[in-house]
């Protein structure tokens, strides 16, 4: 079977009170859900790998060929848990060492 | 090279220029190079100090919602030597027809809630391809409406793209904000655009190539050097 191709993201939180890790990955299946439907978000491969609360940078992870799909959803996310929230896409990389590189 | 990122519709309430200034700082922090802002003389002072201090290069823009032909004639014959950017607001199809076949216009933007009054229609995406007046795309109404509303608005933004893109009518996604948080990295507003239909690199050209070829087109215009188009003062002669 053929390795499904995967693309990291590191992603800057903009809300007025931190929230769960949780309610992060709700909001953003949420989004993804409202635009492209539930079989378009089942297609994603959306998986939290980190949340860094101090710096409010998450790490996610999605199949490269719904990246595009992804980062729209993400753009269109105006608040989490109820408050409101902006979400950054600071870098894109294909492994996560390379990820982490670059948002050091 | 690299690209250089716009947003050519920024709302700053002069009256709250605590916000105002907020949002120029974080749009210089989200990577924006040139910003441009209607009707600015109210904040006119305070927009050099803010272009001092980030480094961002504003552009003076105008919009306007003419009632009728005679009004956008008038308009344009008065403001189109003042600002380097005039986007006409189409309320009706007999001036969204005049402002797309008129030249000194440079953006149309259609009403985003009132989905009768979207003339961008085949006739009218030929009429601004042969006078190379931009459609204008805000993000703001797709971040904050919801549900049936924003299926209605996705849906006649895919007809008016499809129709601008078959008619190489320059697209210009903005975000016409008024408040921080719904500004956007311009990479991330650009992927907003396949929900319209458009591809990786349109969606990028319209938040970087299209926007900045308009301003560099009508700042040359506007420059005292300016003769014609193709034709330009280089160095003046001594009077006989």
């Amino acid at each position: 079977m053929k390795r499904t191709k995967r693309r990291y993201l590191a992603l800057q939180l903009e809300v007025e009170s931190i929230p769960s890790e949780r309610e992060i990955m709700d909001s953003i299946w949420a989004a993804v859900t409202r635009l492209f439907g539930e079989v378009g978000a089942s297609l994603t491969g959306l998986a939290m790998i980190k949340f860094n609360v101090e710096r409010r940078i998450v790490v996610i992870r999605t199949s490269l060929v719904s990246l595009l799909s992804v980062r729209a959803s993400l753009a269109s996310i105006v608040s989490i848990a109820g408050s409101d929230a902006s979400v950054y896409v600071l870098a894109i990389s294909g492994t996560l060492k390379a990820l982490y590189a670059r948002i050091e | 090279m690299k690209r250089q990122f716009v947003d050519l519709h920024i709302r700053l309430n002069p009256r709250d220029q605590k916000t105002a200034q907020g949002i120029i700082v974080k749009a210089e922090k989200l990577g924006y190079s040139k910003v441009g802002v209607p009707n600015q003389e109210n904040l006119a002072g305070q927009i050099n100090n803010w272009g001092l201090q980030t480094g961002i290069d504003f552009v003076s823009r105008i919009d306007y919602k003419p009632r009728n032909q005679e009004d956008l004639t008038r308009f344009l014959r008065k403001y189109r030597r003042k600002y380097e950017i005039i986007c006409v607001q189409c309320e009706n199809k007999e001036t969204a027809r005049q402002a797309a076949k008129d030249r000194r216009v440079d953006l149309l933007n259609f009403p985003s809630l009132d989905y009768h009054k979207r003339f961008f229609d085949r006739a009218e995406a030929e009429l601004s391809s042969k006078c190379q007046s931009a459609l204008e795309i805000d993000i703001k109404p797709l971040l904050v409406l919801e549900g049936p509303h924003r299926t209605r608005l996705l849906s006649m933004l895919q007809r008016e793209v499809a129709l601008a893109v078959r008619f190489h009518v320059p697209i210009v996604i903005s975000s016409g904000i008024f408040e921080e948080k719904f500004l956007r990295k311009p990479r991330d507003m650009a992927s907003l655009g396949l929900l319209f239909g458009l591809g990786e690199k349109e969606s990028l050209d319209a938040v970087s190539t299209n926007p900045v070829a308009i301003v560099d087109r009508n700042r040359e215009k506007l420059s005292s050097s300016f003769i014609a188009p193709g034709i330009k003062l280089l160095r003046g002669g001594k009077k006989v």
